[in-house]
């Protein structure tokens, strides 16, 4: 294999991963793109949605972010991410529970602030369905 | 002069606030660490994001159309001034100090003839503050509930500040907080977020061997999302380096303490000894006195 792309995957909280890959696939505002070694600089925000890396033996793996930017320089690549969870760790019947819960929560909710709080955990759990 | 079950009692007294000064010097310590290893964590993040903004301004510079978060709104009549502090005391002069600052900021600004808004976060702060701006603190956020910081917790605190910011309602946004050195020093820091001071970020724009950057969308669509991240990135790194400062301010308050009560205790003891004795002296004397007489 030829030479591999550097890869990092940062939250506010903490570094979640680094390391050498073959390649990522970024969910850019603007449309999916596939970043590998030596590719163009690049800046670009991040919709919702899984990114997915393949890394030197060509396993990928996938993970979802949510809301973010992507960085590529001649460094490497560079994901910014507020939230990112495995997909792996997800489950389905899980999630369809956590939804079933939040949409209670809403229309239970009664001062304004607890209601957009309410909301966003909704927002955020149907994305995250969506991503599956 | 007191007696000798007076002193028994005040020696137990210390022991016992020794023991507990001593179990929050080691509490606090435990906790400095867990502080200090989320202030590290989070460092990565803050410091790729000072870095894309210092290339993006660099791209961005000398054109117009810069978002109001990095140029201001052109005026600087009104200030707000978030003051970050703990929830709790016992801390040594942690939070006096980063209200001094703020209190020492907030009357050079009115004496300038400027509005003053405040933000107090934690409760502490909001205690000093409220006797004299009271009329000036607009809001205030209550950490007390939350046991470890998330983003979250900033970001909700950004969303406030931001929202202000829309409305109008400030100009320049300066964030108080108290930097942790180590555990013996923590310097209180006052940093502005609102206009951005990119430049002096400590982020080094990227060297990109002559390409140039491509955008996706365009540079001040990035930049408008950016921006307001940024300060919610900016207020959580307030927020952990101030988690780690209360714990290192609290840890050596309560060594000193624990010390100072070692001492009076041994003072204490000595004056219980050198007491016991007289009397015992005493009740001698007047046993061979008495001998003596009959």
């Amino acid at each position: 294999m030829a030479d591999l792309l550097k890869f990092e995957l940062v939250s506010p909280e903490r570094l979640l991963s680094s390391g050498d890959v073959q390649q990522v696939v970024v969910p850019g505002t603007e449309g999916e793109f596939t970043v590998l070694v030596n590719h163009a600089p690049v800046l670009s925000t991040l919709k919702p949605g899984v990114v997915t890396v393949t890394d030197e033996s060509g396993n990928a793996e996938r993970i979802f972010v949510r809301g973010g930017f992507a960085e590529v320089n001649p460094a490497g690549l560079t994901i910014l991410a507020e939230e990112a969870v495995a997909v792996s760790e997800l489950s389905a019947d899980d999630l369809a529970q956590k939804i079933q819960n939040a949409r209670e929560d809403v229309t239970d909710a009664k001062d304004p602030e607890k209601k957009r709080r309410a909301q966003e955990t909704l927002d955020h759990l149907t994305q995250l369905q969506s991503a599956l | 002069m007191a007696s000798l079950k007076d002193l028994r009692n005040r020696i137990a007294t210390v022991k016992s606030t020794q023991k507990i000064t001593k179990a929050m010097q080691m509490v606090a310590a435990a906790k400095l660490r867990r502080a200090q290893e989320a202030a590290e964590a989070a460092r990565p993040y803050a410091s790729r994001m000072g870095g894309v903004l210092a290339n993006l301004s660099a791209a961005m510079e000398g054109r117009e159309g810069g978002s109001a978060l990095m140029a201001g709104t052109g005026r600087q009549d009104t200030h707000l001034l978030i003051v970050c502090t703990a929830e709790r005391g016992l801390c040594g002069g942690f939070n006096s100090n980063i209200a001094k600052l703020a209190r020492e900021h907030t009357d050079r600004l009115i004496s300038e003839g400027k509005a003053v808004k405040i933000i107090c976060v934690g409760k502490k702060g909001y205690d000093v503050l409220r006797r004299k701006y009271d009329h000036l603190i607009v809001d205030r956020v209550d950490l007390r509930e939350v046991k470890r910081i998330a983003f979250g917790n900033a970001h909700d605190i950004a969303g406030k500040v931001l929202s202000m910011f829309d409305d109008g309602e400030f100009d320049v946004a300066t964030l108080f907080y108290s930097e942790f050195r180590s555990v013996i020093s923590q310097i209180p820091t006052a940093l502005q977020i609102i206009p951005a001071n990119v430049v002096s970020s400590e982020g080094e724009a990227a060297d990109l061997g002559g390409a140039i950057y491509d955008y996706e969308p365009e540079e001040s669509e990035i930049l408008e999302e950016l921006l307001p991240r940024n300060i919610g990135v900016q207020i959580f790194r307030a927020l952990l380096e101030n988690a780690a400062s209360e714990q290192g301010a609290r840890m050596s308050a309560m060594d000193n303490a624990t010390r100072n009560a070692g001492e009076m205790i041994d003072k204490l003891t000595m004056s219980y000894n050198r007491q016991r004795q007289a009397q015992i002296t005493k009740e001698l004397i007047e046993i061979i006195s008495g001998a003596e007489a009959v």
